[in-house]
């Protein structure tokens, strides 16, 4: 093997404080070598390898499962079949819903039906993949097939095909969401725009690894170890330790690299049970490497909704005053983490915007696919994209411009802490600036001209959009209870450890398990300027290990919350131990603690360097010579310190549907210029612009990197990616094959600038970020829009192919709808 | 009559090390590179050929390991990423992306890395566009792209320089 190359990229040269410094990653020098440890690169001794048998069928009855082919096969171990996997089972799987979504009993593997394209009834162990795969096919499964349901709003009528016969209809959960008056907005308003449909459609972010997992039931211990990529172990563990009837304390979890998750590597915990079931059977380590049709099939996608009869009423000079709409989101065959999606968007009600009277009636629905769960920009990108939709449509059929218009209506500088008609505190941000930065970096006078010279009929047309969002952080997971009352959450939280090891290194534990995020560098460049060293000097131990007790329940990265949480633990940890480290000091230097200082792993008296002891010897005392130490000092001290950063979170109000459900809001602003061809409706971004406002950037670099990336799934999703189902709920796009990922062509560079302005609610003054708030979607969307005519059909759909754009391009010719109409009071000018 | 053999053995060179094994006939490269060479900086990102995770540099040309047999190597001579860095000293390439921040997860980063020295061994000094058609078939879900293209001018400007004998920093692939 090649040995381990160091970078010449490092920090030395520069100086403290180093948050706010683009300091190298940490990461870098064993990925770009290919020594990272992904999940695939890991295993266990006497490992088989798993093979999940899925059902062909979207919706069916198992009329039998027979496995005698297969274990006849030479190299297999086990299979496991679903009924079986029931009876080794003590509960179903934990449901967030009430009612009837409450009823629905999920199990590792399928149990009398199948319910989706992929739905697995059995899993093979062999001794080789092949093997696995080979066998896999030999097991015999007999359907009944059944009628399927694919539209996520026919799923709720009431003589639709129901997925899950305990719960007795598709509804999961329905629920309405009022606050203002919005019937007296409308009533008073000037002009009420009404939108037929809007309909946001299902993708992924698909993360270049797949799903895995190594699971061991342990014989003599009982000990289940699991190995995997998941990005939220311990919800995970406290999903399927009641199902498994495994404590928490015999669970195992560990993680290491992550390639790529984004939400998607939350919610394969009925896998996990499966393999940890199947191990149990075979008496041992089952690894599962999940294959990319496999995971395109049967991983998760992204929450598709559809938006009904849409109301906004508009005052004459513009103002918005709120919304109302019907909502359904299609969550697919089963509840993974959902119906979480019918609460999380209303983190952000009115958007950027002002309006203060918002009617939502929402409806969860079960539907012969894919389950969904998190996804990049969860459930507020689609609430965004509605939003920013309806900005675009008001402004198209009323005449304003729409820079304007959202000038006048967005929440304004001077307006934070602004408390948004939900109860909501929107933290900090200055969105008319952000919102010039973008379009000067998007050149859009430039483009505006090139739009004026173009016109239409030449060929070629130039539309100019702009997608404005929140990027909500740290979450309040009491917002669940808005779902469910009687669940037990609330707040949130992270936990790191910060020791000294026994030779006196430093050393950070952390709770969550990044995927990109460079969590090993900014957790030292944070611990680095509390101790007065340089982060080169601080080791950031490598992924996520239960064994290490740096967790809460809350532990993970997800949901745009590391600046906050993640490093807020980190603080509150070295903090600690810089203040044992103190103690220690004080009592070698014979000093009180006010006169020492640390400096480059040194504890010293200020100003006099000869009285000094270096951090081997303050651990020499404390781990190995601790008879010198007075008993005091001996009792109190460990330098293993261990930090649970707490957000100040209230309850919210299950019943009227308040409460400050996030902490922080960063904001993004993009600005995108489309040139689309007439005769093709091929759509190409010749300008894009992203300004990220997410307060003080603990590393700008990384911040720059996680707008990049944000902006170029999101114009993927607009543009390339989406998930369709034929109406027997075959999935169209299986591989990456039909599911056309954005490459190097299709992204355009992107123009990044920035605002800080500080969370005055954070330790650091920083803001979660990442999400994005689906940004692109609205913007290329509004560019799109803004190349139409009067005449033409809105943008409708938030995903546009050539095809579609074509179609719209074509609406006025065909006569089609155009699914908005304006109704004025006669007195009103527009 | 004799079955015919499931099984060859196959002489494969990588990184400049001499491999002799018998490999199964449905084995593929990549699967050969990654479980029987334990050579796991190769990633697997899809199975048809669509994310480049996967690419190695094999007799020259850039491939996708996971398109070709094990038993198709037999005789070739391969780079992996593993074989970038030498005598303790990573690739302009690899540095280039560590200052650039040209990965976030590191999972598309070994292909990247080898589609990346392939296009700089055949044009030292590609345009942005040209980088772009370079990569195309390689797929990143985290950067978009944005600093990988960077990252890769970055080298390409020091090619340059050096070829125009301005400054001799960087450089190569």
């Amino acid at each position: 093997m090649t040995a381990t190359a160091t970078s010449t990229a490092g920090t030395r040269e520069r100086t403290a404080p180093w948050s706010g410094q683009s300091v190298a990653r940490k990461e870098d020098g064993r990925l770009v070598q290919g020594q990272g440890s992904f999940i695939d690169d890991l295993g266990m001794h006497g490992q088989g390898y798993a093979w999940f048998v899925r059902s062909p069928h979207a919706h069916a009855r198992i009329v039998s499962v027979d496995p005698s082919r297969a274990l006849a096969a030479e190299g297999v171990y086990a299979v496991l079949t679903g009924e079986e996997a029931k009876q080794m089972c003590e509960v179903p799987f934990f449901q967030i819903a009430p009612g009837a979504g409450a009823r629905i009993e999920e199990w590792p593997l399928a149990v009398d039906k199948v319910r989706y394209q992929g739905d697995a009834v059995a899993v093979v162990l062999a001794d080789t993949r092949d093997a696995a795969r080979d066998a896999a096919e030999l097991v015999d499964v007999d359907y009944e097939p059944l009628a399927v349901v694919v539209d996520g709003v026919a799923a709720a009528d009431p003589g639709a095909v129901v997925l899950h016969e305990e719960a007795g209809t598709n509804v999961a959960w329905h629920g309405t969401y009022d606050y203002g008056d919005i019937d007296w907005a409308l009533e008073s308003a000037d002009h009420v725009v009404r939108i037929d449909r809007l309909h946001f459609h299902r993708f992924s972010s698909t993360p270049l690894e797949c799903n895995g997992a190594t699971v061991n039931w342990d014989r003599g211990s009982g000990m289940v170890e699991v190995k995997s990529n998941l990005q939220m172990p311990m919800f995970a563990a406290m999903v399927i330790g009641p199902t498994l009837g495994v404590p928490i304390n015999k669970f195992s979890f560990s993680s290491r690299d992550i390639g790529g998750a984004f939400g998607n590597k939350i919610a394969f915990y009925p896998q996990i049970a499966a393999l940890a079931l199947l191990s149990r059977k075979a008496g041992r380590p089952a690894k599962w490497t999940e294959y990319r049709t496999e995971h395109m099939m049967t991983s998760t996608h992204g929450n598709e909704r559809t938006f009904l009869d849409i109301e906004v009423p508009v005052m004459g000079d513009g103002s918005i005053l709120g919304v109302k709409v019907r909502a359904y989101d299609d969550v697919g065959a089963y509840l993974h983490y959902e119906p979480l999606g019918a609460v999380i968007w209303s983190q952000v009600v009115p958007g950027c915007y002002k309006m203060k009277h918002v009617r939502v009636d929402f409806t969860t629905t079960l539907t012969n696919k894919c389950p969904v769960s998190p996804n990049r920009g969860y459930s507020r990108m689609q609430h965004l994209w509605m939003l920013e939709r309806i900005i675009d449509i008001v402004a198209h059929e009323l005449g304003f411009d729409p820079v304007e218009l959202r000038k006048r209506n967005y929440v304004q500088p001077e307006d934070y802490p602004y408390e948004t008609p939900n109860g909501c505190v929107y933290d900090s941000g200055d969105l008319p600036r952000s919102l010039d930065i973008a379009l000067g970096l998007a050149q859009v006078d430039f483009w505006r001209r090139r739009k004026q010279e173009l016109g239409t009929g030449k060929g070629k047309r130039v539309g100019i959009g702009i997608g404005s969002t929140l990027d909500s952080g740290t979450n309040n997971f009491g917002q669940a209870r808005i779902i469910n009352p009687d669940l037990p959450f609330s707040g949130n939280g992270e936990a790191a450890l910060a020791k000294l090891d026994l030779y006196g290194e430093v050393n950070i534990n952390l709770g969550t398990t990044p995927q990109g995020q460079s969590h090993e560098t900014t957790s030292a460049q944070v611990a680095a300027d509390i101790l007065n060293m340089s982060p080169e000097d601080v080791t950031v131990t490598v992924g996520f290990d239960q064994a290490h007790n740096s967790f809460v329940g809350f532990s993970g990265t997800y949901a745009s919350q590391f600046a906050v949480t993640g490093l807020g633990a980190v603080m509150g940890a070295t903090e600690k131990l810089r203040d044992q480290i103190l103690e220690v000091g004080s009592f070698a230097l014979e000093a009180p603690k006010e006169e020492l200082e640390l400096s480059s792993g040194t504890c010293m008296v200020r100003g006099d360097p000869s009285r000094s002891i270096p951090f081997i010897g303050i651990a020499n005392l404390v781990y190995t010579n601790n008879a010198v130490l007075p008993p005091e000092l001996r009792s109190t001290v460990d330098l293993n310190c261990r930090y649970v950063y707490v957000p100040p979170f209230a309850v919210p109000d299950a019943e009227h549907k308040t409460g400050n459900l996030t902490l922080t809001y960063a904001s993004q602003i993009h600005v995108c210029v489309v040139e689309v061809d007439e005769e093709t409706g091929a759509t190409e971004i010749v300008s894009y612009a992203a300004v990220d406002d997410c307060g003080n950037r603990v590393n700008p670099r990384i911040v720059e990197g996680q707008v990049h990336g944000a902006a170029a799934l999101g114009i993927g999703a607009a543009l390339y990616e989406t998930f369709d189902y034929d109406e027997e709920g075959q999935l169209e796009q299986p591989s990456f094959y039909e599911y056309h990922a954005g490459t190097a062509l299709d992204i355009p560079d992107i123009q990044s600038g920035y605002l800080e302005s500080p969370s005055p609610f954070t330790p650091n003054g920083a803001k979660g970020m990442g999400e994005g708030g689906g940004a692109p979607l609205h913007a290329v969307c509004a560019a799109i829009q803004d190349v139409l005519g009067k005449d033409d059909a809105v943008v409708s759909d938030s995903h546009n192919s050539s095809e579609r754009v074509y179609e719209l391009l074509h609406s006025a010719d065909h006569h089609r709808a155009r699914g908005v109409t304006v109704v004025s009071r006669p007195s009103a000018d527009a | 009559m004799t079955e015919p053999s499931t099984t060859h053995a196959i002489e494969v060179t990588i990184n400049g090390k001499i491999y002799h094994r018998e490999v199964e006939a449905r084995q593929l490269l990549v699967h050969f590179i990654r479980d029987t060479l334990d050579l796991t900086g190769t990633h697997i990102g899809c199975d048809t050929g669509s994310c480049g995770a996967c690419s190695v540099i094999l007799n020259g040309k850039l491939v996708k390991s996971c398109m070709l047999l094990a038993p198709q190597a037999d005789g070739a001579v391969i780079d992996t990423v593993e074989g970038l860095a030498a005598d303790g000293e990573l690739a302009p390439l690899q540095e280039s992306f560590a200052a650039h921040h040209g990965l976030q997860c590191g999972y598309c980063t070994p292909g990247m890395l080898m589609s990346a020295t392939y296009l700089l061994r055949e044009n030292p000094t590609p345009t942005a566009e040209e980088v772009r058609r370079g990569i195309k078939g390689n797929l990143c879900r985290c950067t978009g792209y944005v600093n990988i293209v960077r990252s890769i001018l970055a080298v390409a400007e020091a090619n340059r320089a050096r070829l125009t004998g301005t400054s001799a920093e960087g450089g190569q692939q």
